[in-house]
């Protein structure tokens, strides 16, 4: 379950996130593609701080909407219309929310993660976001499936989210930049498979704090 | 990093302010928008809408002008514009024949126009695109995003562009298009990478005396790191690449463009077209018409590209219809 103050929460500790590593993110993105994605993201979600107040006492898909309208318009790059894209998708999963079910969340992050293969065009061992955020998602349902917590389920998002970080360092890139440099791109963890990890962590560590 | 720069943030926005104070009988700024339209928007024709990162200065928005671009859209340095700047500007330019947005290839470009096209199309107008990918030292490939799109993309602007400026129809203007990104190739090199202002240091290490092949534009490591080699060398080693890629048979003619990246003086770009004249010379590749200049840099990257347009009649004549733009003028 997720209640829409943590919603907020979550949007907030990822933004925080995304500040705290802009320059790890960007040194990430610096050995395999065109170094900004810690840039691009800290500015995205900058803005998305600024929009909040404005739309914090909507429901939740308002204000995932919102966030994802921001991103957009804000980040650029490939990650704008990805990161984008997955909170407007994950929005429109969830209309008229006021509070998510377990079943609200999975359906929240299947939207999501369907927009940006979508707007990506990519699929699981390319070397993107993907690559993260499927295995969390992936570890989300079996754990639910096998009676744990929202909150145990996302300690073990987090960890599959980082595993899939660990083998984006094992693969050849074929989307985005970084598919320039053929076998140059193995032994390079992805920026974006890093930023989405990130995500995983800031859910987590929310639905610790608020201890359901 | 030494740069003229009042703060990272506004270095994109203070440039725009710049070229519209420097040139206000070519752009006007859409208010509000890092966008650059025509100062005398021309009705009846099809617009062309073209942009991506800055840093690539004169593009996108130096060629905006008279036998030219209509709008250019200029996002973060190196970054692609986002949906709503380019919405804004196909909204600007359109004048109901419809726009040809011409977007070069990179996985950000392409997603941001096309959900600035599916913006627009909603509103009703009329929209296409077409993607250019001419740098030969990717492989274009199932397992790459295909070729980037480099500078072979301004002879799309400027063939594209004076198809327009004649009356044609988007569908028209769409093809010949088309037939410039058919036939246009491009490599690059790089002798010393380029510092993104907000990232404030290289985007890769190049020791003294090292060289990277292949370079993109955006300070992407390339395909091939080597020792430092002669002009003559260097351009042998693209022009081979490029030649086999483009197969020009003798008797073709060819359009020529040696590009600098941003920190290459004249100079060495002569230098570089000296060579390339020679290698076509010795295949009976005639050179139609000749472009030496920064069209398409990489901020202070040195380092150059060749770019080689196989030429038939029409393209001919549109190469030298007349263009008034800030970079590049055809009389």
């Amino acid at each position: 379950m997720a209640t829409k103050a943590e919603v907020l929460d979550f949007i907030r500790v990822y933004a925080d996130k995304m500040a705290e590593h802009r320059q790890e993110l960007t040194d990430f993105d610096q050995a395999i593609g065109d170094g900004d994605h810690g840039i691009n993201m800290s500015r995205g979600f900058k803005a998305v701080i600024e929009k909040l107040p404005t739309v914090e006492d909507k429901n939740i898909d308002d204000i995932l909407k919102a966030v994802g309208m921001t991103l957009v318009s804000t980040v650029g790059g490939a990650s704008g219309p990805l990161y984008g894209t997955a909170f407007m998708k994950a929005g429109a999963a969830v209309k008229g929310k006021e509070e998510l079910s377990d079943q609200d969340v999975i359906l929240a992050f299947d939207e999501a993660v369907g927009g940006i293969q979508f707007r990506g065009k990519a699929v699981q061992g390319e070397k993107t976001i993907l690559d993260s955020m499927i295995p969390a998602i992936d570890a989300i349902k079996a754990s639910i499936a096998a009676g744990k917590s929202m909150t145990d389920a996302l300690v073990d998002a987090e960890a599959a989210a980082w595993d899939g970080v660990e083998y984006t360092k094992t693969i050849i890139a074929t989307k985005g930049r970084a598919s320039y440099l053929g076998e140059r791109s193995i032994g390079h963890q992805d920026p974006g498979a890093t930023s989405m990890a990130y995500a995983f962590q800031a859910a987590k560590e929310v639905a610790l704090k608020a201890g359901n | 990093m030494k740069k003229f720069i009042n703060d990272v943030e506004n270095v994109e926005n203070e440039m725009l302010e710049g070229i519209v104070l420097a040139h206000p009988e070519y752009v006007s700024r859409v208010e509000g928008f890092d966008v650059l339209v025509r100062a005398d928007k021309k009705v009846g024709k099809v617009a062309l809408v073209s942009g991506g990162g800055s840093g690539h200065e004169p593009s996108h928005g130096g060629f905006v002008g008279k036998g030219m671009l209509d709008g250019a859209v200029a996002g973060s340095v190196f970054t692609s514009p986002t949906p709503d700047q380019v919405f804004e500007a196909i909204k600007a330019v359109d004048a109901g024949e419809g726009v040809l947005l011409v977007i070069k290839n990179y996985t950000g470009d392409i997603m941001n126009f096309e959900m600035a096209a599916e913006l627009a199309e909603a509103e009703g107008i009329k929209v296409a695109n077409v993607v250019t990918n001419d740098d030969v030292a990717v492989e274009d490939s199932l397992y790459t995003t295909g070729r980037r799109g480099v500078a072979g993309t301004v002879f799309v602007h400027k063939i594209a562009g004076a198809k327009a400026e004649a009356g044609a129809s988007l569908e028209e203007v769409k093809a010949v298009a088309q037939k410039v990104i058919a036939n246009v190739r491009t490599m690059g090199v790089a002798l010393k990478p380029c510092t993104v202002p907000a990232a404030g240091k290289p985007g890769f290490e190049l020791s003294e005396d090292e060289m990277e092949l292949g370079i993109g534009i955006h300070g992407e490591p390339g395909t091939e790191r080597k020792p430092i080699q002669t002009a003559d060398e260097i351009v042998d080693y693209l022009m081979e690449r490029i030649l086999k890629d483009m197969d020009p048979k003798a008797g073709d003619e060819v359009a020529v463009m040696i590009n600098g990246a941003g920190a290459t003086p004249p100079m060495e770009l002569y230098i570089l077209n000296r060579r390339v004249s020679q290698i076509l010379a010795d295949i009976g590749v005639k050179v139609f018409k000749t472009f030496v200049g920064d069209y398409m840099t990489s901020i202070d990257m040195a380092g150059a590209s060749i770019t080689l347009l196989k030429l038939d009649a029409e393209l001919k004549d549109l190469l030298l219809a007349q263009a008034d733009t800030i970079g590049f003028k055809m009389y």
